[in-house]
Protein backbone atom coordinates (compact mmCIF):
# COMPACT_ATOMS: atom_id res chain seq x y z
CA UNK A 1 0.00 0.00 0.00
CA UNK A 2 2.72 2.85 0.43
CA UNK A 3 4.75 1.32 -1.98
CA UNK A 4 2.11 2.23 -4.40
CA UNK A 5 0.99 5.19 -2.35
CA UNK A 6 4.69 6.40 -3.31
CA UNK A 7 4.41 5.09 -6.85
CA UNK A 8 1.69 7.41 -7.71
CA UNK A 9 3.40 10.49 -5.67
CA UNK A 10 6.59 9.63 -7.67
CA UNK A 11 5.93 11.87 -10.93
CA UNK A 12 5.40 14.79 -8.44
CA UNK A 13 8.00 14.28 -6.23
CA UNK A 14 10.50 14.16 -9.11
CA UNK A 15 9.26 16.95 -10.64
CA UNK A 16 9.47 19.14 -6.92
CA UNK A 17 13.26 17.98 -7.03
CA UNK A 18 14.22 18.47 -10.57
CA UNK A 19 12.33 22.00 -10.05
CA UNK A 20 14.31 22.99 -7.15
CA UNK A 21 17.41 21.93 -9.16
CA UNK A 22 16.81 24.13 -12.06
CA UNK A 23 15.51 27.34 -9.47
CA UNK A 24 19.55 26.65 -7.68
CA UNK A 25 21.16 26.67 -10.70
CA UNK A 26 19.53 30.42 -11.68
CA UNK A 27 20.62 31.49 -8.48
CA UNK A 28 24.37 31.24 -9.75
CA UNK A 29 23.69 34.32 -11.92
CA UNK A 30 22.07 36.17 -9.19
CA UNK A 31 21.63 39.65 -11.10
CA UNK A 32 20.26 37.64 -13.53
CA UNK A 33 18.08 36.06 -11.33
CA UNK A 34 16.86 39.15 -9.53
CA UNK A 35 16.22 41.56 -12.37
CA UNK A 36 14.13 38.79 -13.96
CA UNK A 37 12.19 38.48 -10.86
CA UNK A 38 11.44 42.30 -10.25
CA UNK A 39 10.65 42.54 -13.98
CA UNK A 40 8.17 39.65 -14.19
CA UNK A 41 6.33 41.31 -11.40
CA UNK A 42 6.50 44.53 -12.63
CA UNK A 43 5.08 43.20 -16.30
CA UNK A 44 2.34 41.42 -13.82
CA UNK A 45 1.67 44.36 -12.02
CA UNK A 46 1.19 46.64 -14.89
CA UNK A 47 -1.34 43.96 -16.65
CA UNK A 48 -2.67 44.97 -12.54
CA UNK A 49 -3.15 48.31 -13.18
CA UNK A 50 -4.29 48.01 -16.71
CA UNK A 51 -7.33 45.67 -15.36
CA UNK A 52 -8.00 47.86 -12.58
CA UNK A 53 -8.76 51.29 -14.99
CA UNK A 54 -10.62 49.09 -18.08
CA UNK A 55 -12.86 47.90 -14.72
CA UNK A 56 -12.70 51.57 -13.13
CA UNK A 57 -13.97 53.09 -16.05
CA UNK A 58 -16.91 50.94 -17.17
CA UNK A 59 -20.10 49.88 -15.01
CA UNK A 60 -21.01 47.23 -16.89
CA UNK A 61 -19.94 44.60 -19.50
CA UNK A 62 -22.21 42.31 -21.44
CA UNK A 63 -24.83 43.18 -18.73
CA UNK A 64 -21.59 41.91 -15.99
CA UNK A 65 -20.61 44.35 -13.41
CA UNK A 66 -16.99 45.53 -11.88
CA UNK A 67 -16.65 42.89 -9.17
CA UNK A 68 -18.34 40.12 -11.70
CA UNK A 69 -15.61 40.55 -14.22
CA UNK A 70 -13.30 40.58 -11.64
CA UNK A 71 -14.63 37.16 -10.45
CA UNK A 72 -14.38 35.46 -14.30
CA UNK A 73 -10.67 37.39 -14.63
CA UNK A 74 -9.54 35.69 -11.37
CA UNK A 75 -11.23 32.09 -12.57
CA UNK A 76 -9.32 32.14 -15.78
CA UNK A 77 -6.55 34.09 -14.78
CA UNK A 78 -5.51 31.40 -11.74
CA UNK A 79 -6.45 28.80 -14.33
CA UNK A 80 -3.63 29.46 -16.50
CA UNK A 81 -1.59 30.60 -13.73
CA UNK A 82 -1.17 27.23 -12.13
CA UNK A 83 -0.99 25.63 -15.68
CA UNK A 84 1.85 28.19 -17.08
CA UNK A 85 3.91 27.52 -13.74
CA UNK A 86 3.47 23.39 -13.96
CA UNK A 87 3.71 22.95 -17.18
CA UNK A 88 4.21 26.00 -19.12
CA UNK A 89 7.63 24.98 -20.34
CA UNK A 90 6.34 22.19 -22.74
CA UNK A 91 5.82 25.29 -25.21
CA UNK A 92 9.51 24.83 -25.41
CA UNK A 93 9.46 20.92 -27.09
CA UNK A 94 10.04 21.89 -30.24
CA UNK A 95 13.32 23.57 -28.70
CA UNK A 96 14.20 20.63 -27.07
CA UNK A 97 13.57 18.27 -30.34
CA UNK A 98 15.99 20.48 -31.75
CA UNK A 99 19.06 20.28 -29.15
CA UNK A 100 18.45 16.86 -28.65
CA UNK A 101 17.44 17.21 -25.21
CA UNK A 102 14.57 15.42 -25.56
CA UNK A 103 16.83 12.30 -26.35
CA UNK A 104 18.77 12.79 -23.14
CA UNK A 105 15.38 13.33 -21.09
CA UNK A 106 14.04 9.85 -22.87
CA UNK A 107 16.76 7.74 -21.58
CA UNK A 108 15.52 8.30 -18.24
CA UNK A 109 13.37 6.78 -15.83
CA UNK A 110 10.97 10.15 -14.82
CA UNK A 111 7.80 10.43 -16.98
CA UNK A 112 8.83 12.41 -19.86
CA UNK A 113 6.41 15.08 -19.44
CA UNK A 114 7.23 15.67 -16.06
CA UNK A 115 10.65 16.05 -17.02
CA UNK A 116 10.22 18.72 -19.85
CA UNK A 117 7.38 20.16 -17.97
CA UNK A 118 9.66 20.92 -15.07
CA UNK A 119 13.06 22.26 -17.42
CA UNK A 120 14.17 25.49 -16.52
CA UNK A 121 11.19 25.53 -13.94
CA UNK A 122 11.34 29.30 -12.75
CA UNK A 123 9.66 30.31 -9.56
CA UNK A 124 9.44 33.84 -10.76
CA UNK A 125 6.12 32.45 -12.58
CA UNK A 126 4.24 32.70 -9.30
CA UNK A 127 3.99 36.52 -10.15
CA UNK A 128 1.23 35.27 -12.40
CA UNK A 129 -0.16 33.06 -9.79
CA UNK A 130 -0.65 35.87 -7.13
CA UNK A 131 -1.88 38.94 -9.75
CA UNK A 132 -4.67 36.58 -10.59
CA UNK A 133 -5.44 35.58 -7.08
CA UNK A 134 -5.65 39.41 -6.28
CA UNK A 135 -8.00 39.89 -8.75
CA UNK A 136 -10.14 36.92 -7.86
CA UNK A 137 -9.74 38.05 -4.44
CA UNK A 138 -11.65 41.39 -5.43
CA UNK A 139 -14.69 39.27 -7.63
CA UNK A 140 -15.18 37.23 -4.44
CA UNK A 141 -16.27 40.17 -2.34
CA UNK A 142 -19.50 40.81 -3.42
CA UNK A 143 -20.37 37.22 -4.27
CA UNK A 144 -24.03 36.18 -2.22
CA UNK A 145 -21.92 32.78 -0.66
CA UNK A 146 -23.62 30.01 0.33
CA UNK A 147 -21.78 26.34 1.25
CA UNK A 148 -22.54 25.03 -2.67
CA UNK A 149 -21.30 28.24 -4.33
CA UNK A 150 -17.81 27.95 -2.42
CA UNK A 151 -18.11 24.44 -3.52
CA UNK A 152 -18.32 25.31 -7.09
CA UNK A 153 -15.78 28.27 -7.18
CA UNK A 154 -12.88 25.63 -5.34
CA UNK A 155 -14.12 23.50 -8.54
CA UNK A 156 -14.19 25.81 -11.16
CA UNK A 157 -10.41 26.89 -10.24
CA UNK A 158 -9.12 23.52 -10.24
CA UNK A 159 -11.25 22.48 -13.77
CA UNK A 160 -9.60 25.74 -15.13
CA UNK A 161 -5.97 24.69 -14.44
CA UNK A 162 -6.76 21.39 -15.82
CA UNK A 163 -7.82 22.63 -18.82
CA UNK A 164 -5.07 25.20 -19.28
CA UNK A 165 -2.81 22.62 -18.85
CA UNK A 166 -4.88 19.96 -21.07
CA UNK A 167 -4.38 22.75 -24.26
CA UNK A 168 -0.63 23.68 -23.14
CA UNK A 169 0.29 19.38 -23.66
CA UNK A 170 -2.25 18.77 -26.27
CA UNK A 171 -1.23 22.17 -28.65
CA UNK A 172 2.03 21.03 -27.96
CA UNK A 173 1.78 18.16 -29.15
CA UNK A 174 1.62 19.07 -32.64
CA UNK A 175 5.83 20.34 -32.30
CA UNK A 176 6.43 16.34 -32.46
CA UNK A 177 5.00 16.42 -36.30
CA UNK A 178 6.57 20.18 -36.86
CA UNK A 179 9.12 20.69 -34.48
CA UNK A 180 7.88 24.68 -34.28
CA UNK A 181 4.95 26.35 -34.39
CA UNK A 182 4.78 26.71 -30.59
CA UNK A 183 2.72 30.01 -31.64
CA UNK A 184 -0.34 28.26 -32.82
CA UNK A 185 -0.67 27.05 -29.07
CA UNK A 186 -0.17 30.23 -27.98
CA UNK A 187 -3.71 31.66 -29.99
CA UNK A 188 -5.23 28.83 -28.35
CA UNK A 189 -3.89 28.73 -24.63
CA UNK A 190 -3.44 32.57 -24.37
CA UNK A 191 -5.81 33.80 -26.87
CA UNK A 192 -8.79 31.55 -24.59
CA UNK A 193 -7.42 33.15 -21.35
CA UNK A 194 -8.32 36.76 -22.64
CA UNK A 195 -11.78 35.18 -23.85
CA UNK A 196 -12.25 34.44 -21.08
CA UNK A 197 -11.30 36.76 -18.75
CA UNK A 198 -14.33 38.86 -19.59
CA UNK A 199 -18.31 37.62 -19.59
CA UNK A 200 -18.87 35.61 -23.05
CA UNK A 201 -22.58 37.55 -23.20
CA UNK A 202 -20.66 40.03 -25.46
CA UNK A 203 -19.83 37.54 -28.05
CA UNK A 204 -22.60 35.82 -30.74
CA UNK A 205 -24.53 32.92 -29.50
CA UNK A 206 -22.35 30.73 -32.06
CA UNK A 207 -19.27 31.92 -30.44
CA UNK A 208 -20.35 30.99 -27.38
CA UNK A 209 -21.06 27.63 -28.52
CA UNK A 210 -18.14 26.72 -30.37
CA UNK A 211 -16.35 27.55 -26.49
CA UNK A 212 -19.03 25.28 -25.17
CA UNK A 213 -18.52 22.47 -27.19
CA UNK A 214 -15.52 22.44 -29.53
CA UNK A 215 -12.73 23.83 -27.50
CA UNK A 216 -14.36 23.88 -24.33
CA UNK A 217 -12.88 26.58 -22.60
CA UNK A 218 -15.87 28.43 -21.68
CA UNK A 219 -15.89 26.13 -18.60
CA UNK A 220 -12.51 27.88 -16.98
CA UNK A 221 -14.81 30.60 -15.87
CA UNK A 222 -17.79 31.51 -17.72
CA UNK A 223 -20.64 28.80 -16.96
CA UNK A 224 -19.13 27.91 -12.87
CA UNK A 225 -19.57 31.67 -12.55
CA UNK A 226 -22.92 31.74 -13.74
CA UNK A 227 -23.64 29.65 -10.85
CA UNK A 228 -21.86 31.26 -7.93
CA UNK A 229 -22.60 34.68 -9.29
CA UNK A 230 -26.56 33.38 -9.62
CA UNK A 231 -26.17 34.54 -12.67
CA UNK A 232 -29.09 32.79 -15.42
CA UNK A 233 -27.57 31.75 -18.92
CA UNK A 234 -27.80 34.99 -21.31
CA UNK A 235 -28.04 32.66 -24.23
CA UNK A 236 -30.71 30.43 -22.20
CA UNK A 237 -28.47 27.24 -22.78
CA UNK A 238 -29.47 24.44 -20.45
CA UNK A 239 -28.24 25.01 -16.59
CA UNK A 240 -26.51 21.72 -15.84
CA UNK A 241 -23.63 23.32 -18.08
CA UNK A 242 -22.41 25.57 -14.80
CA UNK A 243 -21.43 21.91 -12.98
CA UNK A 244 -20.15 20.58 -16.03
CA UNK A 245 -16.56 21.56 -15.64
CA UNK A 246 -15.25 18.70 -14.66
CA UNK A 247 -16.54 16.83 -17.44
CA UNK A 248 -14.96 19.29 -19.53
CA UNK A 249 -11.67 19.20 -17.84
CA UNK A 250 -11.65 15.06 -17.70
CA UNK A 251 -12.35 15.14 -21.63
CA UNK A 252 -9.44 17.54 -22.31
CA UNK A 253 -6.90 16.02 -19.73
CA UNK A 254 -8.10 12.60 -21.53
CA UNK A 255 -7.72 14.22 -25.39
CA UNK A 256 -3.94 15.39 -24.25
CA UNK A 257 -3.15 12.56 -22.82
CA UNK A 258 -3.69 10.93 -26.25
CA UNK A 259 -2.12 13.61 -28.38
CA UNK A 260 1.09 13.32 -26.06
CA UNK A 261 1.29 9.46 -26.29
CA UNK A 262 0.56 9.71 -30.12
CA UNK A 263 3.36 12.13 -30.49
CA UNK A 264 5.98 10.27 -27.91
CA UNK A 265 5.79 7.30 -30.69
CA UNK A 266 5.67 9.60 -33.90
CA UNK A 267 8.85 11.09 -32.19
CA UNK A 268 11.94 10.63 -34.91
CA UNK A 269 14.52 12.31 -33.22
CA UNK A 270 17.11 14.76 -35.10
CA UNK A 271 19.88 13.61 -36.98
CA UNK A 272 22.48 12.27 -34.53
CA UNK B 1 25.47 -19.56 -23.59
CA UNK B 2 23.69 -17.06 -21.80
CA UNK B 3 20.80 -15.25 -22.42
CA UNK B 4 21.21 -12.65 -25.16
CA UNK B 5 21.10 -8.90 -23.23
CA UNK B 6 20.23 -7.34 -26.78
CA UNK B 7 18.87 -8.90 -29.22
CA UNK B 8 17.43 -7.90 -32.95
CA UNK B 9 15.94 -9.55 -35.64
CA UNK B 10 15.04 -7.92 -38.69
CA UNK B 11 14.87 -4.62 -37.47
CA UNK B 12 13.99 -2.34 -39.80
CA UNK B 13 13.17 1.90 -39.18
CA UNK B 14 11.90 4.12 -41.99
CA UNK B 15 11.49 7.75 -42.00
CA UNK B 16 8.99 9.36 -44.42
CA UNK B 17 10.95 12.86 -45.76
CA UNK B 18 9.22 15.45 -48.22
CA UNK B 19 11.27 16.76 -50.65
CA UNK B 20 10.83 19.87 -52.84
CA UNK B 21 9.59 18.29 -56.38
CA UNK B 22 9.48 14.88 -55.39
CA UNK B 23 7.04 15.25 -52.57
CA UNK B 24 6.85 12.12 -49.69
CA UNK B 25 9.50 9.91 -50.21
CA UNK B 26 10.48 6.74 -47.71
CA UNK B 27 13.68 6.55 -46.72
CA UNK B 28 14.93 3.25 -45.07
CA UNK B 29 17.96 4.30 -42.12
CA UNK B 30 18.04 0.52 -41.04
CA UNK B 31 17.35 -2.26 -43.07
CA UNK B 32 16.26 -5.53 -41.15
CA UNK B 33 19.66 -5.33 -39.25
CA UNK B 34 20.09 -8.83 -36.89
CA UNK B 35 22.52 -9.05 -34.07
CA UNK B 36 22.94 -10.51 -30.68
CA UNK B 37 24.96 -8.59 -27.67
CA UNK B 38 25.69 -11.32 -24.70
CA UNK B 39 26.23 -10.29 -21.30
CA UNK B 40 29.66 -9.04 -20.71
CA UNK B 41 30.62 -8.16 -24.57
CA UNK B 42 32.32 -5.01 -25.90
CA UNK B 43 30.51 -3.96 -29.02
CA UNK B 44 31.90 -1.61 -31.70
CA UNK B 45 29.48 -0.14 -33.99
CA UNK B 46 31.24 1.71 -37.10
CA UNK B 47 29.55 2.88 -39.93
CA UNK B 48 29.60 6.38 -42.22
CA UNK B 49 27.60 8.97 -41.48
CA UNK B 50 24.22 8.48 -42.05
CA UNK B 51 24.47 4.52 -42.06
CA UNK B 52 22.01 4.32 -39.39
CA UNK B 53 24.22 3.47 -36.40
CA UNK B 54 22.56 6.60 -34.60
CA UNK B 55 19.14 5.52 -35.35
CA UNK B 56 20.10 1.82 -34.12
CA UNK B 57 20.97 2.79 -30.78
CA UNK B 58 17.84 4.99 -30.54
CA UNK B 59 15.61 2.02 -30.85
CA UNK B 60 18.05 0.12 -28.64
CA UNK B 61 17.65 2.98 -25.70
CA UNK B 62 13.69 2.98 -26.65
CA UNK B 63 13.83 6.88 -28.08
CA UNK B 64 12.60 5.59 -31.31
CA UNK B 65 10.03 3.26 -32.22
CA UNK B 66 10.89 0.19 -34.78
CA UNK B 67 8.90 0.31 -37.94
CA UNK B 68 9.08 -3.28 -37.93
CA UNK B 69 11.16 -6.37 -36.75
CA UNK B 70 12.10 -7.65 -33.01
CA UNK B 71 14.08 -5.62 -30.47
CA UNK B 72 14.30 -6.92 -26.73
CA UNK B 73 17.17 -5.17 -24.66
CA UNK B 74 17.30 -7.08 -20.90
CA UNK B 75 13.96 -8.91 -21.88
CA UNK B 76 11.77 -5.49 -22.30
CA UNK B 77 10.75 -3.92 -25.51
CA UNK B 78 12.36 -0.81 -25.54
CA UNK B 79 9.78 1.80 -26.79
CA UNK B 80 7.30 0.37 -25.07
CA UNK B 81 9.25 -0.12 -21.63
CA UNK B 82 11.03 2.80 -21.72
CA UNK B 83 11.48 4.15 -18.68
CA UNK B 84 11.70 0.87 -17.03
CA UNK B 85 14.54 -0.25 -19.40
CA UNK B 86 16.64 3.46 -18.42
CA UNK B 87 17.28 1.45 -14.91
CA UNK B 88 19.15 -0.87 -16.74
CA UNK B 89 20.97 0.92 -19.04
CA UNK B 90 23.16 4.14 -19.44
CA UNK B 91 23.55 6.35 -22.10
CA UNK B 92 26.18 8.90 -23.12
CA UNK B 93 25.51 11.12 -26.18
CA UNK B 94 29.04 12.38 -26.81
CA UNK B 95 27.86 15.57 -28.01
CA UNK B 96 25.60 16.55 -25.52
CA UNK B 97 25.36 16.57 -21.59
CA UNK B 98 23.00 15.15 -19.31
CA UNK B 99 24.42 17.78 -16.60
CA UNK B 100 23.55 20.24 -14.91
CA UNK B 101 25.34 23.14 -16.64
CA UNK B 102 25.20 26.13 -13.76
CA UNK B 103 25.87 23.17 -10.84
CA UNK B 104 28.75 21.24 -9.43
CA UNK B 105 28.97 18.01 -10.78
CA UNK B 106 27.85 16.70 -7.36
CA UNK B 107 24.31 18.23 -7.38
CA UNK B 108 23.44 16.67 -10.90
CA UNK B 109 25.15 13.07 -9.17
CA UNK B 110 22.61 13.84 -6.13
CA UNK B 111 19.65 14.39 -8.25
CA UNK B 112 20.21 11.29 -10.29
CA UNK B 113 20.15 8.98 -6.85
CA UNK B 114 17.13 10.46 -6.66
CA UNK B 115 15.21 9.86 -9.80
CA UNK B 116 16.66 6.46 -10.37
CA UNK B 117 15.50 5.44 -6.48
CA UNK B 118 19.27 4.08 -5.86
CA UNK B 119 19.96 2.39 -2.64
CA UNK B 120 21.94 5.43 -1.02
CA UNK B 121 25.00 3.11 0.09
CA UNK B 122 25.62 1.75 -3.19
CA UNK B 123 25.27 5.02 -5.24
CA UNK B 124 28.06 6.43 -2.82
CA UNK B 125 30.00 3.35 -3.11
CA UNK B 126 29.54 3.63 -6.80
CA UNK B 127 30.43 7.66 -6.90
CA UNK B 128 34.04 6.70 -4.35
CA UNK B 129 34.85 4.15 -7.36
CA UNK B 130 34.03 6.36 -10.29
CA UNK B 131 35.58 9.09 -9.19
CA UNK B 132 38.66 7.52 -8.28
CA UNK B 133 38.91 5.37 -11.52
CA UNK B 134 37.64 8.74 -13.34
CA UNK B 135 39.66 11.07 -11.69
CA UNK B 136 36.74 13.22 -10.40
CA UNK B 137 37.78 14.03 -7.02
CA UNK B 138 38.75 17.86 -8.18
CA UNK B 139 35.57 18.39 -10.04
CA UNK B 140 33.15 17.48 -8.07
CA UNK B 141 32.94 20.76 -6.64
CA UNK B 142 33.02 22.53 -9.82
CA UNK B 143 30.24 24.17 -12.09
CA UNK B 144 29.81 21.39 -15.11
CA UNK B 145 29.96 25.00 -17.43
CA UNK B 146 34.08 25.17 -15.89
CA UNK B 147 34.77 21.67 -16.93
CA UNK B 148 37.07 21.39 -20.19
CA UNK B 149 35.36 18.89 -22.76
CA UNK B 150 37.37 15.77 -21.56
CA UNK B 151 36.23 16.34 -17.87
CA UNK B 152 32.72 16.88 -18.54
CA UNK B 153 32.60 13.63 -20.86
CA UNK B 154 34.19 11.90 -17.39
CA UNK B 155 31.04 13.65 -15.62
CA UNK B 156 28.19 12.29 -18.11
CA UNK B 157 30.06 8.49 -17.88
CA UNK B 158 29.69 8.68 -14.37
CA UNK B 159 26.37 9.89 -14.49
CA UNK B 160 25.24 7.15 -16.71
CA UNK B 161 27.16 4.29 -14.46
CA UNK B 162 25.76 5.16 -11.06
CA UNK B 163 22.56 3.49 -11.27
CA UNK B 164 24.89 0.22 -11.73
CA UNK B 165 23.41 -0.44 -15.41
CA UNK B 166 23.92 -3.74 -17.45
CA UNK B 167 24.84 -1.83 -20.56
CA UNK B 168 26.45 1.11 -21.32
CA UNK B 169 25.89 2.97 -24.87
CA UNK B 170 28.26 5.81 -25.90
CA UNK B 171 27.41 7.51 -28.98
CA UNK B 172 31.22 8.95 -30.22
CA UNK B 173 32.75 8.73 -26.57
CA UNK B 174 36.05 10.35 -28.08
CA UNK B 175 34.54 12.96 -30.12
CA UNK B 176 36.59 16.10 -29.49
CA UNK B 177 38.64 14.86 -26.97
CA UNK B 178 42.68 15.20 -27.23
CA UNK B 179 44.94 12.08 -27.26
CA UNK B 180 45.48 11.60 -23.54
CA UNK B 181 41.96 12.12 -22.95
CA UNK B 182 40.86 9.53 -24.93
CA UNK B 183 43.71 6.84 -23.90
CA UNK B 184 42.51 7.40 -19.80
CA UNK B 185 38.79 7.18 -21.48
CA UNK B 186 39.57 3.57 -23.48
CA UNK B 187 41.67 2.81 -20.28
CA UNK B 188 38.33 3.12 -17.91
CA UNK B 189 36.11 1.78 -20.26
CA UNK B 190 38.08 -1.94 -20.40
CA UNK B 191 38.73 -1.74 -16.64
CA UNK B 192 34.42 -1.08 -16.13
CA UNK B 193 33.92 -3.98 -18.27
CA UNK B 194 36.88 -6.28 -16.19
CA UNK B 195 35.25 -5.05 -12.69
CA UNK B 196 31.81 -5.39 -13.34
CA UNK B 197 30.81 -7.00 -16.40
CA UNK B 198 29.23 -4.19 -18.06
CA UNK B 199 28.48 -4.74 -21.31
CA UNK B 200 29.67 -1.59 -23.60
CA UNK B 201 28.28 -0.51 -26.57
CA UNK B 202 29.83 2.09 -28.75
CA UNK B 203 28.99 4.29 -31.86
CA UNK B 204 32.24 5.72 -33.05
CA UNK B 205 34.14 7.51 -36.17
CA UNK B 206 37.56 6.27 -34.35
CA UNK B 207 39.29 3.53 -35.20
CA UNK B 208 41.70 3.18 -32.39
CA UNK B 209 38.40 3.02 -30.16
CA UNK B 210 37.18 -0.01 -31.23
CA UNK B 211 41.14 -1.09 -31.26
CA UNK B 212 41.84 -0.38 -27.76
CA UNK B 213 38.25 -1.31 -26.31
CA UNK B 214 35.75 -3.85 -28.61
CA UNK B 215 36.31 -7.46 -29.01
CA UNK B 216 33.84 -6.99 -31.56
CA UNK B 217 32.68 -5.28 -34.15
CA UNK B 218 29.94 -4.54 -36.58
CA UNK B 219 29.82 -2.70 -39.48
CA UNK B 220 26.56 -0.52 -40.72
CA UNK B 221 26.19 0.62 -43.82
CA UNK B 222 22.88 1.99 -46.13
CA UNK B 223 20.84 0.70 -42.71
CA UNK B 224 22.90 -3.10 -43.56
CA UNK B 225 25.55 -5.00 -41.48
CA UNK B 226 28.59 -5.52 -43.80
CA UNK B 227 30.50 -7.03 -40.81
CA UNK B 228 29.72 -8.51 -37.88
CA UNK B 229 32.72 -9.74 -35.95
CA UNK B 230 36.43 -9.87 -34.29
CA UNK B 231 38.41 -6.95 -35.69
CA UNK B 232 41.20 -9.84 -36.87
CA UNK B 233 37.98 -10.93 -39.18
CA UNK B 234 37.88 -7.67 -40.16
CA UNK B 235 41.15 -7.52 -41.26
CA UNK B 236 41.49 -10.39 -43.09
CA UNK B 237 38.42 -9.72 -44.95
CA UNK B 238 38.44 -8.84 -48.89
CA UNK B 239 41.38 -10.30 -49.29
CA UNK B 240 43.35 -7.95 -47.35
CA UNK B 241 47.15 -8.39 -47.14
CA UNK B 242 50.19 -7.33 -44.30
CA UNK B 243 53.09 -5.77 -45.80
CA UNK B 244 56.84 -6.62 -44.72
CA UNK B 245 58.89 -3.19 -45.44
CA UNK B 246 62.44 -4.92 -46.36
CA UNK B 247 65.41 -2.57 -46.16
CA UNK B 248 68.45 -3.98 -48.02
CA UNK B 249 72.05 -3.33 -47.45
CA UNK B 250 72.15 -2.34 -51.36
CA UNK B 251 69.81 -1.90 -54.10
CA UNK B 252 68.77 -5.16 -55.60
CA UNK B 253 66.31 -5.91 -57.71
CA UNK B 254 62.87 -7.04 -56.44
CA UNK B 255 63.29 -9.29 -54.08
CA UNK B 256 61.46 -13.07 -54.98
CA UNK B 257 60.73 -15.33 -52.11
CA UNK B 258 57.89 -17.99 -52.01
CA UNK B 259 54.79 -17.05 -50.56
CA UNK B 260 55.17 -12.95 -51.07
CA UNK B 261 55.39 -10.92 -53.66
CA UNK B 262 56.96 -7.44 -54.14
CA UNK B 263 54.88 -4.46 -54.59
CA UNK B 264 56.83 -1.72 -54.69
CA UNK B 265 60.55 -0.64 -54.74
CA UNK B 266 62.94 2.51 -54.27
CA UNK B 267 66.00 2.34 -54.07
CA UNK B 268 67.20 -0.09 -51.09
CA UNK B 269 63.76 -0.22 -49.52
CA UNK B 270 61.16 -2.61 -51.06
CA UNK B 271 57.92 -3.55 -49.61
CA UNK B 272 56.28 -7.07 -50.18
CA UNK B 273 53.18 -8.12 -49.73
CA UNK B 274 51.89 -11.34 -48.15
CA UNK B 275 47.84 -12.51 -47.38
CA UNK B 276 46.67 -11.07 -44.05
CA UNK B 277 46.34 -14.44 -42.37
CA UNK B 278 49.59 -16.26 -43.53
CA UNK B 279 52.26 -16.33 -40.90
CA UNK B 280 54.91 -14.03 -41.44
CA UNK B 281 57.95 -15.94 -40.44
CA UNK B 282 58.55 -18.25 -43.33
CA UNK B 283 58.75 -14.99 -45.88
CA UNK B 284 61.28 -13.28 -42.92
CA UNK B 285 63.41 -16.39 -43.01
CA UNK B 286 63.50 -16.55 -46.73
CA UNK B 287 64.58 -12.99 -47.46
CA UNK B 288 67.02 -13.03 -44.91
CA UNK B 289 68.98 -16.41 -46.20
CA UNK B 290 68.96 -14.19 -49.33
CA UNK B 291 69.28 -10.67 -48.99
CA UNK B 292 71.60 -8.71 -46.63
CA UNK B 293 69.19 -7.41 -44.55
CA UNK B 294 69.61 -4.22 -42.81
CA UNK B 295 66.08 -3.35 -40.72
CA UNK B 296 62.52 -5.75 -41.16
CA UNK B 297 59.18 -3.84 -40.23
CA UNK B 298 55.84 -5.61 -40.19
CA UNK B 299 52.79 -3.20 -41.85
CA UNK B 300 49.34 -4.53 -40.15
CA UNK B 301 46.57 -4.24 -43.02
CA UNK B 302 45.47 -0.53 -43.36
CA UNK B 303 41.78 -1.11 -41.18
CA UNK B 304 40.22 2.29 -42.97
CA UNK B 305 41.58 0.69 -45.83
CA UNK B 306 39.50 -2.28 -45.28
CA UNK B 307 36.38 -0.69 -44.68
CA UNK B 308 36.45 1.88 -47.34
CA UNK B 309 36.08 -1.04 -49.44
CA UNK B 310 33.78 -2.59 -47.19
CA UNK B 311 31.58 0.61 -47.89
CA UNK B 312 32.58 0.64 -51.61
CA UNK B 313 31.52 -2.80 -51.95
CA UNK B 314 27.89 -2.56 -51.90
Amino acid sequence: MADLLARAVAPAVDFTRIGALWVRASMAYPVSFWLLAVSSFLITGLDFAGIVVILGNIDDLGGFGLHEIAFLYGASGLGIAFADLLVGRVERLGQMIRLGRLDVMMVKPVPLLVQVCADEFALRRLARVLQAGVVFGVGCWTVDWTLPRVGASVVMVVCSALIFFSLFVGLACVQFWTTDSAEVASAFTYGGNTVTSYPLSVFPSEVVKALTFVVPIAFVSWYPALFVLGRPDPFGLPSWLQHAAPVAAAVCLLAAGLAWRAGVRHYRSTGS
Amino acid sequence: MTEPLVEARDLRRTFTVRTRGEGRREVVAVRDVSFAVHPGEMVGYIGPNGAGKSTTVKMLTGILVPTSGHLRVAGLEPSRHRRRLAQRIGVVFGQRTSLWWDLPLRDSFALLQKVYRTDPARHSANLDRFTELLDLGRLLDTPVRQLSLGQRMRGDIAAALLHDPDVLYLDEPTIGLDVVSKGRLREFLRTLNAERGVTLMLTTHDLQDIEAVCDRVVVIDHGTIVHDGSLEDLRTRGGSTRTLVVDLVDEAPPVDVPGATTTRVEGPRQWLSFPADASAAPVVAAVAAAYDVADLSLQEPDIEQVIRELYAGR
